[in-house]
């Protein structure tokens, strides 16, 4: 006898409870510290950072341990609790040229005021997989350290700028209020502060991906790296009692300012072009793709062809979000049986007239061949 | 770790005020303009986009503590999601629930509209995935926007047509686009057409919720809903040729069950409330036994 299927409730605590156990993985083991998350794997941290658009360390460690090590999970819980948090001030513009420098890179002049820094970096390590992190690791030795010298290290986009062969920063007017991607639908076409705040919490894949394909010849922009630098910056706000800036705090960014090629116009004297990316934490890979994917996405002011997907904003925008993508993506296991009872319905009703017609139609030449023998 | 104590605390109803004031103020416009789909901040759940984020918002902003709430997901009440919702609103608003249509002032459903006829002063809120009704005849929302406000649906007529000259009929068996009050074309959500001529001047409110498309609309009590159709092929829903097994409804959508291996079917309702209360009051199908 069937009988309509119940437990539900039962089935997903259940369910829960097993995925607590598999979470917390073999008991004769200890725990991770969040700590240990946060000082260890701080690169996954730095990621779930800048894509829930959310900085910081110890509650992006927590997402972590609880989703289990799955990126975009982590992502998601960490953007759930943001939600709920109340904007208090709107921070000052950051002053990323007065940051305190890790690394700093350029591949467009060989040395320059402020000198390269290459920093904590995989470039140049040859990927070997290290035995000797496998057991207990020997204590790694202590890296050379400079002094702190607190003088401003030059932006690449000043010295180009100086000579007036690189588009401006651009500016606002005064009465521009910066959008506000988590406090209002998108819209269509997108000024590119909010394209750059959209930008700045999508998915690294689908940005590299897009930035990649931009490299290959779908949306081609010429670039070079004009400056990656990553360090920290001084987050202040405008206390209005006191008439000026407080600093809140430091927090670590990566930033990347690409130099595009552009040919000039009547209006305008040749000159480079600019791509943007900005990330929280430590992420040359986002930044870059980023800067790359917001050059391309500028095709329409400079009367490029939009002929390319990574110049579509409509298509790149409505897309670089992974916790919509993967939420709706993953929607498809909920039950559709009502919606493909539908389907299966008019499927069955369409292959019952289709073998009638076709019965029909044999019916018609039997008798065409009786009457021909005859 | 100070910041981790302080996680745990939610508003009523889990937005906080000023969120859900934003919800009620898109929501009264899109009462004021039946089928139009109004823009909203859809704020990020704790339940992923696609699961019925929209729905729940929805939902959030207009729950009291007076309410009583009945959450279904494809007619039923016990479906993992519905639990899941269900769960959700017991957890932060700590309303009370019901799986009685009649008993319930909101109903959040997922696909299906229930049974049992409507009544003055309850609200259906329904959880949609892509609120745009031309968005699969033109991908992108600077056109469609457009086009609703050229009232320019002469795409959607050219699809159904090609239907009925390709197939005979018009393939389109849920997500039936409908036109609301002569004006706007809506996407009533993917309820199978089935149920569309029951959004057609129903007493109760319904609100449409779509939340990673950030998008609410709204059909206000007593409007008229007509499922776009030709006059020589008008439009019809589907018909069951038995009746459910359980409670021999003649009259409702049904779901296929598979029995075993050799082909074994058998059609319950798909509204389960429904069912229960037909059995209760003594009605018996081929496969029930009385209850």
């Amino acid at each position: 006898m069937y009988v309509a299927v119940k437990g539900g409730e039962t089935a997903i605590a259940e369910a829960h409870r097993l995925l607590a156990d598999r979470r917390r993985g073999p008991r004769d083991l200890p725990a991770l510290s969040l700590a240990q998350i946060a000082g260890q794997l701080s690169l996954a941290v730095d990621r779930v950072m800048a894509e829930a658009s959310l900085y910081d360390p110890i509650l992006a460690a927590l997402a972590v341990k609880q989703a289990r090590g799955d990126m975009i999970e982590a992502i998601f819980l960490l953007r759930a609790y943001r939600t709920t948090l109340p904007r208090l001030a709107i921070s000052q513009p950051l002053e990323t040229a007065a940051m305190q420098i890790e690394r700093r890179v350029s591949a467009t002049y060989k040395d320059l005021p402020g000198g390269q820094l290459l920093g904590p970096t995989f470039d140049y390590t040859h990927r070997l997989l290290d035995p000797d992190l496998a057991g207990e690791e020997a204590e790694p030795e202590t890296p050379a350290r400079r002094a702190v010298s607190g003088e401003k290290v030059m932006r690449v986009s000043d010295i180009l700028d100086g000579e007036g062969l690189v588009e401006g920063d651009g500016s606002f007017g005064p009465d521009h209020v910066a959008g506000d991607i988590t406090r209002e639908p998108l819209d269509f076409p997108m000024p590119r502060d909010t394209r750059l705040q959209v930008l700045a919490r999508g998915d690294e894949g689908f940005l590299l991906a897009l930035a990649y394909s931009t490299q290959r010849g779908y949306g081609r922009t010429h670039p070079f790296v004009g400056e990656i630098r990553i360090g920290l910056a001084d987050v202040e706000i405008e206390l209005p009692e006191l008439g000026f800036s407080v600093p809140l705090g430091r927090i670590r960014i990566t930033e990347c300012q690409m130099v595009n090629q552009f040919k000039g116009s009547a209006k305008e004297p040749p000159q480079f072009t600019r791509g943007y990316g900005l990330v929280f934490g430590q992420s040359e890979r986002k930044a870059m793709a980023m800067s790359l994917v917001d050059r391309a996405l500028r095709a329409d002011e400079f009367g490029e062809d939009i002929v390319a997907p990574a110049q579509d904003q409509e298509f790149v925008l409505s897309h670089a979000d992974n916790v919509q993508a993967t939420g709706f993506v993953e929607h498809l296991k909920l039950p559709h049986y009502v919606d493909f009872q539908a389907e299966l319905d008019l499927v069955r009703r369409m292959r019952a007239e289709y073998e009638a017609k076709r019965a029909g139609q044999a019916g018609d030449e039997d008798a065409i061949t009786s009457e021909a023998a005859q | 770790m100070s910041a981790i104590e302080g996680i745990a605390r939610t508003n009523f109803a889990y937005l906080d005020e000023q969120t859900k004031r934003m919800i009620r103020r898109a929501i009264l416009k899109a009462i004021a303009i039946p089928g139009y789909q109004v823009p909203f901040a859809s704020r990020e759940m704790p339940m992923p986009y696609g699961w019925g984020t929209g729905g729940v918002q929805v939902t959030a902003a207009i729950i009291g503590p007076e309410d009583r709430l009945k959450v279904i997901d494809q007619g039923a009440d016990d479906t993992t999601n519905a639990v899941s919702i269900r769960a959700f609103f017991e957890k932060v608003a700590n309303v009370a629930v019901t799986t009685h249509t009649r008993d319930a002032t909101i109903i959040q459903t997922r696909h299906r509209i229930p049974e049992a006829p409507l009544s003055e002063g309850q609200v259906l809120v329904y959880q949609v995935p892509i609120p745009e009704p031309l968005r699969f005849l033109e991908p992108r929302e600077t056109e469609t926007r457009m086009m609703h406000a050229l009232e320019e649906y002469g795409l959607m007529h050219v699809k159904l047509y090609e239907d009925i000259a390709r197939n005979g009929h018009i393939a389109t068996t849920y997500a039936y686009p409908v036109q609301v009050a002569g004006r706007y074309v809506m996407d009533p959500s993917p309820i199978p057409k089935f149920d569309n001529p029951k959004m057609d001047r129903s007493p109760a409110l319904q609100l449409f919720g779509a939340g990673r498309e950030k998008r609410i609309y709204a059909v206000p009590p007593f409007t008229e809903v007509k499922s776009l159709d030709f006059e020589d092929h008008p439009f019809t829903i589907q018909r069951f040729d038995k009746p459910c097994a359980l409670c021999g409804s003649t009259h409702s959508y049904l779901d296929e069950v598979v029995l075993d291996d050799r082909g074994g079917r058998m059609f319950v309702c798909s509204d389960t409330d429904f069912c229960e209360e037909r059995r209760e009051a003594g009605h018996v199908g081929p496969l029930g036994v009385p209850a």
